[in-house]
């Protein structure tokens, strides 16, 4: 198995791939993910300010703010896509190296995605698609293509309960449905072991059928013990799953309550009353 | 949403098995229309002497289609590569020259797709476009370098890269097929058992997926252009070897057929999904096609036309069973002589429940 596959791979190697902290500063730290500082500017706009933010090791963060909040930016920067304009953060108490961190160190570090629409190739069968990026290999780059469907099906009927439908790791994407590919999505990343499990939006497009499917895998994720981010225009559904709400406006975090101080009603209240007092400041 | 199983959907599930038994049928139809020329082992091996130049440029655009790609230059690289080794082997006085003229006109035509690639990927010109311009610049180019002459070096078949590349295997059988049939079988490794292979499916496929699971999109398609750009040179000295002259417009036929055989063959223009095997069958097919119709003595006028029917036949063949729907096509045949008032996009409207009742 060559160099690459190893690191990547959970199974073969110790927790931490990067040569991370000590036994004891990974028992001392508490959170997945912790964000200090962060500011993100694009040219002279302001799209995140001032973040700081703590996601506990097993803490389920529902995100919500509006269009244009700055969800996507974090989001963007937490997973590698591209880099703070300044500040820093840190992965299971480990600081991330901002001048080379993209999203395969993302992925080394325990962050995993799971987008929208953007998670599986959709023409591609499951097995390809749970490895793709982080392919077991043989020598000179050749797929193990035996073991991989192996895992594949292992994670599928033990991670994500597909039991008795058919469903292989031959199988092409385009067999499941909407609900279940996101399920494909948070099995993979329940697999390689995330730190923290970033859903954008991953209800957006789905019917209410589906969306109660993908609801069920995120508790798989808490029961999993893993962290998440949780991000929704659903404020039913971060509620119903969410250990936390992180509220965000004009590239800020507003507020940042326990789903324990507050009832569905009071929380949309509360959004409610906010974006109603945002509009009679601009009006005065 | 069930799909009723026809016995004949297990079919698809052979890599071009579609397209070979189109071949076959093919050469069934000539071995009785045209018995003289196609129950001889001739025609055959004409066939293996030139078929492996189109088919190996059909190989390597195989996997430019699967990435959802397009390189129209590669004519001009068989060109270029022509030259690149006629003009070393004639100018160079060393009995390795042939060997340095193969592997020098191999760099060239990595050079060409390393352009086109660069263009592609970091300057983000559509490929159509970037290698439209390069066909039409590396062709000017070995015009100018050969100021339009061709070169003749018939002294090459006494050299071992002539023996080696298209000598006649026992006395018979052209080299070039077993090279080409090689590439065939590395390339089909290389498309569906590496790493490389997975990262062309998933960006042909859809390259946002591929970028946000960590996939080098840019660097991958740099890569497979300058795959392609050698792929291409090679047919390049296949060709130029066998027939022992450059002349500058050699490749030019090749552009039309290569992308004929990938299509028949069952690539997908939509990318994310590709056929070496089914590219394998196509190209013999296209290339068989004339000789046939010609051994069968229709009158020459009706080439182009049968060409296009097969053509059009084997790629409905191959979207119907690609799709898992040779059932319902099936069934629509049976369909096809009661005139019900099914309607043709298969919505069902209320008096076709009424009468099913």
């Amino acid at each position: 198995m060559n160099k690459h596959a190893n690191d990547l791979h959970p199974e073969t190697n110790a927790p931490s791939p990067q040569g991370g902290p000590t036994v004891v500063e990974a028992a001392a730290e508490r959170h997945a993910v912790r964000m200090v500082n962060i500011e993100k500017y694009f040219g002279l706009v302001c799209a995140l300010k001032n973040i700081n933010l703590q996601v506990g090791r097993n803490e389920i963060i529902g995100l919500i703010g509006d269009n244009g909040a700055g969800k996507s930016t974090m989001v963007k920067i937490l997973t590698g896509v591209f880099p703070p304009t300044s500040g820093e953060f840190y992965i299971a108490g480990q600081k991330v190296d901002l001048r080379t961190y993209n999203v395969k160190r993302a992925h080394a570090h325990g962050v995993e995605t799971v987008y929208q629409d953007r998670s599986l190739g959709e023409k591609q069968v499951l097995w390809r698609n749970f490895f793709i990026g982080r392919e077991i290999t043989l020598p000179f780059g050749f797929l193990n293509v035996k073991k991989e469907k192996e895992i594949a099906n292992e994670i599928m009927v033990n991670t994500i309960g597909f039991r008795g439908k058919g469903i292989t790791a031959d199988s092409g994407v385009k067999l499941l449905s909407g609900g279940e590919r996101q399920g494909v999505a948070i099995g993979r990343a329940m697999y390689f072991e995330a730190e923290l499990i970033i859903l954008d939006e991953p209800t957006a497009a789905l019917s209410l059928k589906e969306v109660r499917k993908v609801l069920n895998f995120v508790h798989k994720i808490k029961d999993g013990g893993k962290a998440c981010i949780y991000i929704s225009h659903d404020i039913q559904d971060v509620y119903e799953i969410s250990d936390r709400f992180v509220i965000m406006d004009r590239g800020e975090i507003v507020a940042s309550i326990a789903k324990k101080e507050v009832t569905l009603k009071a929380l949309d209240d509360f959004l409610l009353e906010y974006s109603h007092g945002l509009k009679d400041k601009e009006g005065s | 949403m069930k799909r009723s199983i026809s016995p004949l959907t297990f079919l698809g599930k052979i890599e071009g098995l579609p397209v070979a038994a189109v071949l076959a049928v093919l050469y069934g139809v000539f071995i009785i229309t045209a018995p003289m020329v196609f129950s001889g082992y001739r025609i055959y091996m004409s066939f293996l002497q030139t078929v492996p130049p189109v088919l190996v440029c059909a190989l390597g655009l195989t996997l430019v289609i699967t990435a959802g790609e397009i390189d129209l230059s590669f004519p001009a690289v068989v060109a270029l590569s022509g030259f690149i080794f006629a003009w070393v082997f004639k100018h160079v006085n060393t009995p390795w020259a042939p060997w340095a003229g193969f592997v020098l006109a191999l760099a060239g035509g990595a050079l060409v797709g390393y352009i086109n690639g660069l263009l592609v990927a970091r300057i983000h010109v559509p490929s159509i476009m970037a290698t439209l311009a390069a066909q039409f610049f590396w062709y000017g180019a070995t015009v100018l370098l050969a100021n339009g002459l061709q070169l003749n070096i018939k002294e090459v078949i006494d050299t071992t890269v002539h023996t080696i590349f298209v000598g006649r295997i026992g006395g018979i059988v052209p080299a070039q097929a077993f090279w080409a049939l090689g590439l065939a079988v590395f390339l089909w490794f290389i498309l569906n058992r590496h790493k490389f292979g997975e990262e062309i499916m998933f960006i042909g496929d859809n390259a946002e997926v591929a970028r946000v699971m960590g996939i080098n999109v840019e660097a991958t398609r740099i890569k497979l252009f300058t795959v392609n750009g050698v792929i291409a040179a090679f047919a390049g000295l296949l060709l130029t070897l066998e027939i022992n002259v450059f002349y500058p417009t050699q490749g030019g036929g090749f552009l039309l057929p290569a992308m004929a055989s990938v299509f028949v063959g069952g690539t997908s223009i939509a990318g994310g999904l590709g056929s070496i095997v089914g590219t394998f069958f196509g190209a013999y097919i296209i290339g068989s096609l004339e000789a046939g119709i010609v051994a069968t003595t229709i009158s020459g006028y009706w080439v182009q036309m049968i060409v296009g029917i097969v053509m059009g036949a084997s790629i409905v063949l191959n979207v119907a069973i690609s799709e898992g729907r040779i059932g319902m096509i099936s069934n629509r045949i049976r369909h096809w002589g009661v005139p019900a008032h099914s309607n043709t996009t298969g919505e069902v409207s209320p008096k076709d429940v009424a009468a099913s009742k």
